[in-house]
């Protein structure tokens, strides 16, 4: 009888694929001795001066519902935000809706705009909830793989090619969560320019934009004629190191927060108060600690991108946020057997690119939201590893044209 | 262009930093960082390079004390020349002029409560241009120079996350 419940459940549940991290997460609880490199998320702690004020908001009794679009104070402070940033203006009281993450506000923009049959549009790799998140919403994903020959950014050919009577959406994420890609702003106008022109909704995930390295990062809605267009994610996590508190919001037209909201007051009501009362102390006075940390992220960056050179695995300059997306292919291994086999010898742990959509297959995702102590021990394994499997940096030709491997300081003669 | 404070910086976090490390992460050239640091070095913006060590974890018993002294400042030289008398001292570790009810901040390093104390009554009180002293005895420390000493916030993250 027990199978039978199996049956019972919706078939577009059934459907969907299991997370291909959620695998290797097991795989790597078991394993002992583990230095991971998998996490997506900050190594540091909330800063203490938000979770002073989030600790005091509950001294205060702050414990009840909000209004379901969210305190209209975080609301206010989110739009300053973004106008102080990016020039872009949300009126707080109708175009600005506080989430639980960018996951649910992402599920919220797909279960608005999305009607059965609908594409969507998802440059691979991409972040691993796009595709069933878009499924489930009754759409269809359509995969647009990017390549490392193109630093991972979506061209407008590829779009205008990809593009169907049944085409509604576009679903951006730069700076990128698997691949560490930003998009510039020239690029970013010709995407625009493609939804202009097929009146395509743009869904900008900009959860990792303070975490932008190499020039700055232009915002989809900033653009010309983008801000209704645009359905613009953006949170705490990433920038001020509040993942697990669970606060993001939405920002575009009235009619899409409106229906967005209906969503959200039906299936959540609101994102929790101390969540919210943080995120205000966040958004107010969270600046100072999260430019030390993006500048502590920066130079971890140098020390991966040095790294990955000694050790010979081709590695894209990635801008920003806190992964590099190295090329594993070339040790003749696919993404998971070298995740695996990597775990088992050496007891590292990194992503399979594979879990980012195929277009990830012969990648890893590193994360280097780790003490530079860890990041260093790590990559000497994985250099040990990886000589195993016959890798070795690039030739460089030496004085008097003798061939010399450059390995770790040392030359050596071939 | 290299800025002298990153370089700095990333010193005073962890002494234990190659040039060559720092030169990658600053994305600067090794050669140019050697010789900033040897500048700074020559002209004294770096003192000293040290390790924070929780000398109760070594099983080391220590007695810390910081003294309140009051001064009498000399004509000429203000507090310098009794502020040098005191700091010359081994025992003494750090010396600061303070605003307020007394003049310097004294704190002082012993084997024992005993030594700390006979420490301050023979050789600090005694000193001329001391008017007089202040003992209070370290009974715990919870932070020093930006560092938790007894830090339960390890890294709680899941071993993988999307």
């Amino acid at each position: 009888m027990n199978n039978s419940w199996n049956d019972k459940l919706s078939p577009a549940v059934k459907a969907i694929p299991p997370s291909g991290i959620r695998k290797f997460f097991d795989l790597v609880t078991e394993t002992k001795g583990v230095i991971s490199l998998g996490v997506g998320e900050p190594d540091f702690v909330t800063p203490w001066h938000i979770r002073e004020a989030s600790i005091y908001a509950l001294e205060k009794g702050y414990t009840m519902y909000t209004s379901n679009s969210g305190l209209l104070e975080l609301r206010e402070e989110i739009s300053k935000d973004l106008s102080g940033s990016y020039g872009v203006n949300y009126d707080p009281r109708s175009e600005i809706l506080v989430t639980v993450g960018v996951s649910e506000a992402l599920d919220l923009a797909m279960r608005a705009i999305v009607c059965p049959g609908d594409e969507v549009l998802i440059p691979e790799p991409s972040f691993v909830s796009y595709a069933p998140i878009v499924s489930l919403a009754g759409g269809t994903p359509v995969p647009l793989p990017t390549t490392m020959e193109n630093e991972f950014r979506l061209t407008p050919e590829q779009v205008e090619k990809a593009i169907t009577p049944n085409t509604k959406a576009l679903l951006l994420s730069y700076p990128s969560n698997p691949t560490g890609a930003v998009m510039d702003r020239k690029g970013l106008l010709a995407l625009a320019e493609i939804a202009k022109s097929h009146d395509l909704i743009v869904v900008s995930d900009e959860i990792y934009d303070k975490l932008t390295y190499v020039g700055e990062h232009t915002c989809m809605s900033s653009l010309p004629g983008m801000r209704d267009r645009t359905i613009l994610l953006n949170g705490f996590s990433k920038a001020y190191a509040m993942t697990g508190w669970r606060v993001a919001y939405a920002a575009s037209n009235p009619d899409f927060i409106g229906a967005m909201t209906k969503i959200h007051q039906y299936s959540i009501m609101c994102a929790p108060i101390t969540a919210q009362m943080a995120a205000i102390e966040a958004l107010k006075s969270g600046r100072p600690a999260m430019k030390r940390m993006v500048q502590e992220f920066s130079r971890r960056r140098h020390l991966v991108m040095q790294s990955f050179k000694e050790m010979g695995l081709p590695c894209f300059e990635p801008k920003g946020a806190f992964y590099a997306f190295p090329k594993t292919s070339v040790t003749g291994l696919s993404s998971e057997e070298f995740a695996e086999q990597l775990l088992q010898e050496e007891k590292v742990a990194v992503v399979p690119g594979s879990a980012f959509g195929n277009a990830g297959e012969g990648f890893i995702r590193v994360s280097y939201a780790y003490s530079s102590d860890d990041l260093s021990e790590a990559f000497r394994r994985m250099t040990r590893f990886v000589r195993r499997r016959g890798v070795f940096p690039k030739k460089v030709i030496g004085p008097g044209g003798i061939d010399f491997v450059q390995k770790e300081g040392i030359c050596q003669n071939l | 262009m290299i800025k002298k404070e990153e370089i700095l910086e990333l010193l005073e976090s962890n002494a234990k930093l190659t040039v060559e490390e720092i030169a990658i992460m600053l994305n600067a050239d090794t050669e140019t960082v050697r010789e900033e640091i040897r500048n700074m070095e020559g002209n004294k913006t770096i003192l000293k390079y040290m390790t924070l060590i929780n000398w109760e974890k070594a099983g080391e018993e220590k007695v810390d004390a910081m003294i309140e002294v009051r001064i009498t400042p000399q004509r000429d030289t203000g507090y310098d020349t009794v502020a040098e008398r005191i700091y010359r001292f081994p025992e003494v570790r750090s010396v600061r002029l303070m605003s307020g009810t007394y003049d310097l901040a004294v704190f002082v390093e012993g084997k024992t409560m005993k030594q700390v104390a006979n420490f301050v009554s023979t050789k600090l009180a005694t000193i001329e241009g001391v008017v007089s002293t202040t003992s209070h005895f370290v009974l715990k420390t919870y932070k020093q120079d930006g560092v938790i000493i007894d830090d339960e916030e390890e890294d709680r993250r899941l071993v993988i996350s999307p």
